[in-house]
């Protein structure tokens, strides 16, 4: 492959050729498995057990971080894009209410709506996932189309889409769930469905239009449009696909819960703009890789158990949650400035 | 290595103790690797009081690097820097601007929302007695220093309200203020117009006069010999020779950049032209242009000559849709067409390099293949929406052999790929698209030699097989060497087009300025 290199007029700024490529999640991957060890040593220290050979507490840790890293899977892209989604905490929110309201039990006389009970379990999803559809459309319509930029567009959705959720029942949790519908957050399902949609648009980012034409627009939104891509209406499809996955999110949230509460999801957005960027997603776009929001999202996982296993304080963990966000950052630049640098 | 702060250098040259050194600057046996790469190998460059001293060679030659150690930005691995006669040592930028090496990028440092003496002043602004900035003395300042220079820009204005060119002068107006003895110019001309670039010699000549010596950095070879006293030449980090800019030739110059004899710089062929391609009809932009009316021939190469400003780039765009016409009819083969965005300039057979290539063109993080095939993603090659990776490599491989991009391989971000290179790389992804209308902006600019006389006899080869041509252009010599007919705008209307056995450059200047 190098030999068709001209030979005419060499120059000395040809990078080394064919220098192996390690995939960029290598060292994250290594970050968390260091983690894991050290965790696994101070637990012998000072709890005197074994933190990775529990799996009740493995299973505890990947389950709280499902939720999220649907929600990474669905931001990252947002950011790859060169944007963000603030929103997504809010629309879980409102996601568990309309979706709880419409799979309460057959019979309930205090149903939010006495006669839609006991409904198959496809209605409830069917239901949030339209309305994550339609709060990712409104999002993307006023990004693309009135150039706002997408922290106002969405933070202002993040305001709302929570004012839905609290209008709904005035606050009112909503219980009395069906067991067909439950059954989605049962057992290992929320890891499953966080892995299949993670899995599912790794491929489409990697391989298909969908996915070039996100780099693309992360990565120069002009060129992008002179190459004769419709910017817009890609902006609009990829803000539909984070609040999509926004919906998702709140339906697992709910139907593990097994109840309906407006509260919920509140801070999700930054956990999971956290997974995406310690995973490695630029914000500045263009950049990332849904394996390593996964990776993000477990890195999260082990540090809330692994505190919790330690019995640190809740308030030390989110300072060094804060922390450790801010690392990942730095150290994305540092790569960055490397990669332009010399 | 002793070294001595700048205020010590000035008092022991005042003192006499050392002779007006005759060399400003006396860079020798400089090394600087980088990972991988030895990007200057031994290399001495010395600059005369009062002197344009010229930096020639191809994009990684090696000029850049040298330019960054004498403003301060490298430090070199092993070698002595003298500045009048002392050895001196710089750290930083900063550093250097102290000693009086004042640097004036490429890439416009100012900040756009401040004036122009905000800018000029920075980190220096006169301030009062609580530490107030003085913002009458600072605008007086300014003008004062304006007037020596001549150069006719309000102090008060906002620099993004400036063009380029003004934008230029204000850079270097800034260096002058610092009271820089050495000044370095990174391809200064290379966004200004014929009379912008008059203003800058000027410039410069006063600057010379007043015993300031001068670093210029430039691709374009009249400009050498207009400006330059000497010139050095670099080849692959290393220093090929420096001569008097009286004593060589423009043919010597190359030969010295290149290793080789660039036999034809613009080897267009004659080519027999076929059918109307494209015609365009009293097309118009409010507010940019109104009024162009051409056909372009398959096979034929029109050229747009103008000014920068004068709207040649505006009606490319209008013509492939990034900016839809307000009124005026575009004719694809002879069939009437509304252009309204580039998908449908595309869906139409037209292809279009625009003029910025980091601003329009290039996704500098995405690899090679990635920049490559993004255009032709809108023409199949996916099925249900699955691209078809193995189909596309093979013709991106194919480009990347046909246009000799030098790259490692298909994964290399474009950033780390030089200016002809990514240049390359731009026009591959639109020769993948196969293009009946090809429109070319400035399609050579900021390249080197070798890359530019490659382009040049691509865009030949394109239009014997038929391909329709419009190519913007800035350089007189490629305009007339590449054209078949000349089109020339003047603030937004067409002056004339002229064709190639009448076209000389008196004649298109004429009209670029009527």
């Amino acid at each position: 492959m190098a030999t068709d290199i001209s030979t005419a007029a060499p120059t000395s700024e040809l990078p080394s050729a064919g220098r192996r490529r390690l995939p960029p999640e290598l060292s994250i991957l290594g970050v968390m498995i260091g983690m894991m060890l050290l965790f696994e040593i101070l637990g012998w220290i000072f709890v005197g057990q074994s933190f990775i050979m529990n799996p009740l507490r493995l299973k505890i840790m990947i389950l709280q971080e499902a939720e999220i890293g649907i929600i990474a899977v669905g931001v990252t892209q947002a950011i790859i894009m060169g944007g963000i989604d603030l929103s997504s905490g809010s629309v879980v929110g409102m996601t568990a209410m309309i979706a709880a309201s419409l799979a309460q039990t057959e019979g309930f006389t205090h149903a939010i709506y006495p006669n839609l009970t006991g409904l198959n379990p496809i209605f409830p999803v069917a239901a949030g996932l339209i309305c994550g559809l339609m709060v990712g459309f409104i999002n993307g319509w006023f990004i693309a189309y009135t150039k706002i930029p997408p922290f106002i567009a969405t933070l202002g959705m993040m305001v709302s889409a929570r004012g839905v959720a609290d209008w709904y029942t005035n606050g009112q949790p909503i219980g009395n769930l069906e067991d067909s519908f439950a059954a989605i957050g049962a057992g290992w399902w929320p890891v499953i469905i966080f892995l299949a949609v993670a899995f599912i648009f790794h491929i489409a980012l990697r391989y298909t239009r969908y996915g070039k034409f996100t780099y693309a627009i992360g990565a120069n939104p002009l060129a992008a449009r002179v190459s004769g891509i419709n910017v817009e209406r890609h902006i609009v499809l990829v803000y539909m696909m984070a609040g999509l996955l926004s919906g998702l999110s709140g339906i697992v949230h709910t139907a593990r819960a097994i109840s309906g509460q407006a509260g919920v999801g509140m801070g999700f957005e930054l956990d999971a703009i956290a997974a995406a960027v310690i995973g490695g997603t630029s914000l500045s776009g263009g950049v990332g890789r849904l394996t390593g929001t996964v990776i993000g999202a477990v890195i999260l996982g082990i540090l809330t158990s692994g505190f919790t296993f330690l019995n640190v304080d809740a308030h030390y963990q989110e300072i060094i949650k804060g922390g450790v966000i801010i690392a990942a950052v730095v150290a994305d630049q540092y790569r960055q400035r490397r990669r332009k640098g010399a | 290595m002793a070294t001595i702060s700048p205020s010590t250098a000035e008092i022991v040259r005042q003192s006499g103790a050392v002779p007006g050194a005759e060399y400003l600057l006396e860079v020798a046996n400089v090394r600087k690797a980088f990972p991988g790469v030895l990007a200057l190998d031994d290399v001495s460059f010395r600059l005369k009081r009062g002197h344009v001293h010229a930096l020639m060679g191809e994009n990684g030659a090696g000029k850049s690097t040298l330019m960054k150690i004498i403003a301060g930005v490298y430090t070199p691995d092993s070698g002595s820097f003298k500045l009048k006669g002392q050895e001196i040592k710089l750290t930083s930028p900063l550093d250097a601007l102290r000693y009086g090496i004042a640097m004036i990028h490429q890439e416009l440092n100012l900040m756009n929302p401040m004036t122009v003496a905000e800018n000029v002043w920075i980190r220096r602004e006169p301030l009062n007695a609580l530490g107030f900035v003085r913002h009458d003395e600072m605008r007086w300042r300014t003008q004062a220093l304006f007037e020596r220079l001549d150069i006719p820009i309000d102090p008060g204005v906002e620099v993004r309200d400036l063009s380029v060119a003004n934008r230029q002068m204000i850079e270097i107006a800034k260096a002058v203020s610092y009271d820089s003895e050495v000044l370095i110019m990174d391809e200064p001309t290379s966004a200004l117009t014929e009379r912008e670039v008059e203003h800058l010699f000027k410039i410069i000549r006063t600057l010379k006069a007043q015993g300031k010596g001068i670093v210029y950095i430039t691709h374009k070879m009249n400009e050498l010999f207009e400006i330059a006293d000497e010139v050095s030449v670099f080849r692959d980090g290393r220093f090929v020779g420096e001569h008097a800019a009286a004593d060589v030739t423009r043919d010597d110059i190359i030969r010295l950049m290149l290793g080789r004899e660039i036999t034809q710089m613009f080897p267009k062929e004659t080519v027999p032209i076929g059918d109307v391609a494209l015609s365009v009809r009293n097309l118009s932009l409010a507010g940019r242009f109104r009024d162009i009316s051409f056909d372009l021939r398959k096979g034929e190469i029109l050229g747009f000559a103008g000014l920068v400003g004068s709207g040649r780039s505006n009606v490319a765009e209008t013509l492939f849709g990034v900016t839809p016409a307000t009124s005026g009819t575009i004719a694809i083969d002879g069939r009437e067409i509304a252009i309204r965005n580039p998908g449908t300039a595309m869906d139409a057979g037209m292809a279009f390099l625009t003029e910025d290539r980091k601003e329009s063109g290039c996704f500098l993080l995405l690899d090679v293949m990635a920049n490559m095939q993004i255009a032709l993603l809108r023409h199949g090659h996916a099925r249900v929406g699955f691209v078809k990776e193995r189909e596309i490599e093979a013709l991106c491989q194919q480009q990347k052999a046909r246009l000799r991009v030098r790259t490692p391989d298909l994964e290399e971000p474009v950033l780390n790929l030089s200016g002809g290179n990514q240049q390359k790389v731009l026009i591959a992804r639109w020769l993948m698209t196969k293009p009946r209308i090809l429109i070319l902006d400035e399609p050579t600019r900021g390249i080197d030699v070798g890359a530019k006389a490659e382009i040049h006899k691509l865009i030949s080869e394109l239009a014997g097989q038929g391909v329709a041509v419009m190519m913007i252009s800035s350089e007189m010599p490629e305009v007339l060497g590449m054209s078949d007919r000349i089109l020339v705008m003047h603030e937004g209307r067409m002056t004339g087009i002229v064709d190639r056995k009448d076209a000389n450059q008196v004649k298109i200047m004429e009209l670029a300025s009527q």
